[in-house]
């Protein structure tokens, strides 16, 4: 469960403080759909890479599963993110020497597990994403869809309880964009918490509960009622 | 936490993902491991020749040189205006009154045209006694040394090295034949074996004669050096002292000449050409830190050039350190790649050198070895402190979107 008090983000630029998030109180439920549109400035990135753990607010609590993460250290931070975290971005941000395969196992390569334990999760995801036929290929071998899968794969290798998405396809055509909709909000029924920022109007209908930021602050959430 | 197999496999692919980075790196990391090899290993070839050249002289060997050493500061005998006195032959025959002396050799020196029916060569004539051929440990080949005779009996007779045998008489016999040095005709007595080199004089292009001959030859009544065997390693102190009592008392109170061990001799030589074998290795050292600074500037364009994946890693959950012992790992491998590639540039090269040069030993000694491959690693870790410390304190959102 996620629950944001008085959440405030501003950064510094020259002698001018810009409130990226200006108190925001939110809470997301385990398991919620929502999605998190509004205007290009207003706050969106910045709050999910808040909730992602990324970045710190300049006040206010977080309370992620019940732990208070405003007040843990950067190791804490950064194995909380390995384990509860997914994370899936416009640019995909794969490692272009490493295939397919190796950039999914990533995160369990950075947890420590050994190589011999990685295999199974590994080839589940593959399946999952129906990239395995793609395993051993380097991203740029790769389609834009099939690129944005193997991130999804990466991001919920881990078994994650949140899976947070910051335009996912914004890089996409129309057909793969659906496709990648389509995995994410399957992973959704499977129980993991999705948040996804777009500006496409008809895929953030698709969401559950919508939040319309404007100027760093919630302007509308039309379910709030679920916290 | 990372396994470190997973991170070096993961350092292996960034490596090989920029060939030309990290070829670059690889050679400025081999030349400095290679060239501290390389002239080391000179160093300690010239050292131990010189070593094997002087311990040719004979064992147990003092060498009595006329005038006083300037170490011990003024010299007396300039002070109160009385010149030195010569070595001569008397001296060296009262050098013999010691029961620990084995032999005495007086040595003299000279230039001078030595020719056999209008065959002539210029050669360095050696005038000594029937006691050189043992002190110095030479062999015969054919006839005899100088004879046993009184020390200061001019006779005229020679024994000539091989190459003067060859140059003058070719295939005819030279046992017997008078031959010409200078203005005077000498008898040949015998034929040195060519085994055998000291000081710069080759056996094989030696011609010598009785010391009180050269002594006419030349003109010359002193000595230019004396040589004396002790019998025993112990007793050469001893030895030492009588030289110098006897000579000062000879020479009217003046102790005017130097008494050396080839053992001081030697271990001047040796001193002094270790210093050069780590000045050479020391400098070829400061190649290696300049690697390693290539090493940092590399690693720190790598990093900015990594910047996003580096916000990845971070966002997939990677620790501050996590990435610290990536960038870190990066660096070991590659120094420890440069070191290997240096290793054997260093050994095929001092192997070249033993091939062009074969009497020049010049095997790499183990110090350098070992020193230049932990200098390689430590320059390498070290300057890559920089590079990871700045990778590992990248803030990730700001990493993530930069390209
Ligand atoms: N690192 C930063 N430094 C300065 N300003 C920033 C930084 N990140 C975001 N901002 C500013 O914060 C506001 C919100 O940005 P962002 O969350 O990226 O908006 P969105 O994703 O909704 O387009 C913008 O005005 C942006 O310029
Ligand atoms: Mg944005």
């Amino acid at each position: 469960m996620i629950k944001l008090e008085n959440i405030h983000r501003n950064f510094q630029v020259g002698d001018q403080t810009v409130h990226a998030l200006d108190d925001i109180n939110l809470s997301i439920q385990d398991g919620e759909y929502v999605s998190i549109m509004g205007p290009s400035g207003s706050g969106k990135s910045t709050l999910l890479n808040l909730l992602g753990l990324l970045d710190p607010p300049t006040s206010g609590t977080y309370v992620l599963n019940n732990t208070s993460v405003t007040e843990l250290n950067e190791d804490q931070l950064a194995a909380l993110r390995n384990k509860n975290i997914g994370f899936v971005f416009q640019t995909f941000h794969l490692i272009p020497r490493l295939t397919a395969e190796e950039n999914i196992e990533l995160p369990l390569v950075l947890a420590g597990i050994e190589e011999k334990n990685r295999k199974e999760q590994v080839n589940e995801a593959l399946v999952a994403m129906d990239l395995i036929d793609r395993a051993s290929h380097k991203p740029d071998q790769l389609s834009g869809g099939q690129r944005q899968r193997v991130a999804i794969a990466r991001a919920t290798i881990t078994k994650p309880s949140i899976l947070l998405a910051d335009e996912p396809t914004g890089n996409l055509d129309q057909k793969s964009g659906l496709n990648v909709i389509e995995k994410l909000e399957q992973l959704n029924n499977t129980g993991i918490t999705l948040i996804v920022v777009t500006h496409d109007a008809d895929l953030g209908a698709r969401s559950v509960r919508s939040i319309r930021m404007l100027d760093g602050r919630i302007e509308s959430d039309d379910n709030p009622g679920l916290a | 936490m990372l396994l470190l197999r997973d991170a070096t496999r993961f350092s292996w692919f960034a490596l090989r993902a920029n060939t030309t980075r990290t070829l670059l790196m690889l050679l400025a990391m081999s030349i400095g491991v290679g060239s501290v090899i390389i002239l080391t290993s000179l160093g300690e070839g010239a050292r131990n020749y010189v070593t094997a050249e002087f311990s040719s002289l004979g064992t147990n060997l003092v060498i009595v040189i006329p005038g006083r050493s300037e170490t011990s500061g003024a010299d007396p005998a300039t002070m109160i205006g009385i010149t030195e006195r010569d070595l001569t032959l008397d001296d060296a025959i009262a050098l013999t009154r010691h029961p620990k002396v084995s032999r005495v050799a007086p040595f003299n020196i000279g230039a001078a045209e030595v020719s056999w029916q209008g065959r002539k060569r210029e050669t360095t004539i050696q005038g000594s006694t029937h006691e050189l051929l043992a002190l110095r440990k030479w062999t015969m080949t054919q006839g005899q040394f100088l004879p046993r005779a009184d020390i200061d009996r001019a006779n005229s007779v020679c024994v000539i090295g091989s190459n003067i045998r060859n140059e003058l008489f070719g295939p005819r016999a030279a046992l017997g034949q008078w031959l010409r040095i200078g203005d005077r005709r000498f008898r040949v007595i015998g034929i040195l074996g060519s085994e055998g080199q000291s000081m710069g004089f080759d056996v094989k292009d030696a011609v010598i004669i009785p010391v009180a001959s050269a002594q006419s030859l030349f003109n010359i009544p002193s000595l230019f050096r004396i040589f004396v065997e002790v019998k025993t390693r112990e007793a050469i102190p001893k030895v030492m002292t009588f030289i110098k009592n006897t000579i000062r008392e000879r020479h009217q109170g003046i102790e005017d000449v130097t008494v050396i061990t080839q053992d001081a001799v030697l271990k001047t030589f040796d001193r002094i050409l270790s210093a050069l074998t780590y000045a050479v290795g020391g400098i070829a050292a400061i190649s290696l830190f300049v690697a390693g600074i290539l090493i940092m500037n590399v690693m720190l364009v790598a990093v900015s050039q990594r910047t996003s994946e580096i916000g990845l890693l971070k966002s997939l959950g990677a620790s501050a350190r996590a990435i610290l012992n990536l960038i870190l790992i990066e660096a070991v491998l590659l120094s420890t790649l440069g070191a290997i590639a240096g290793l054997i540039i260093g050994h095929v090269g001092s192997w070249a050198i033993r091939y062009a040069f074969p009497v020049l030993p010049a095997y790499p000694p183990t110090w350098a070895t070992l020193a230049s491959i932990l200098i390689a690693l430590v320059t390498g870790v070290l300057f890559s402190l920089l590079p990871a410390r700045k990778a590992a304190r990248l803030d990730p959102v700001i990493a993530l979107a930069s390209h």
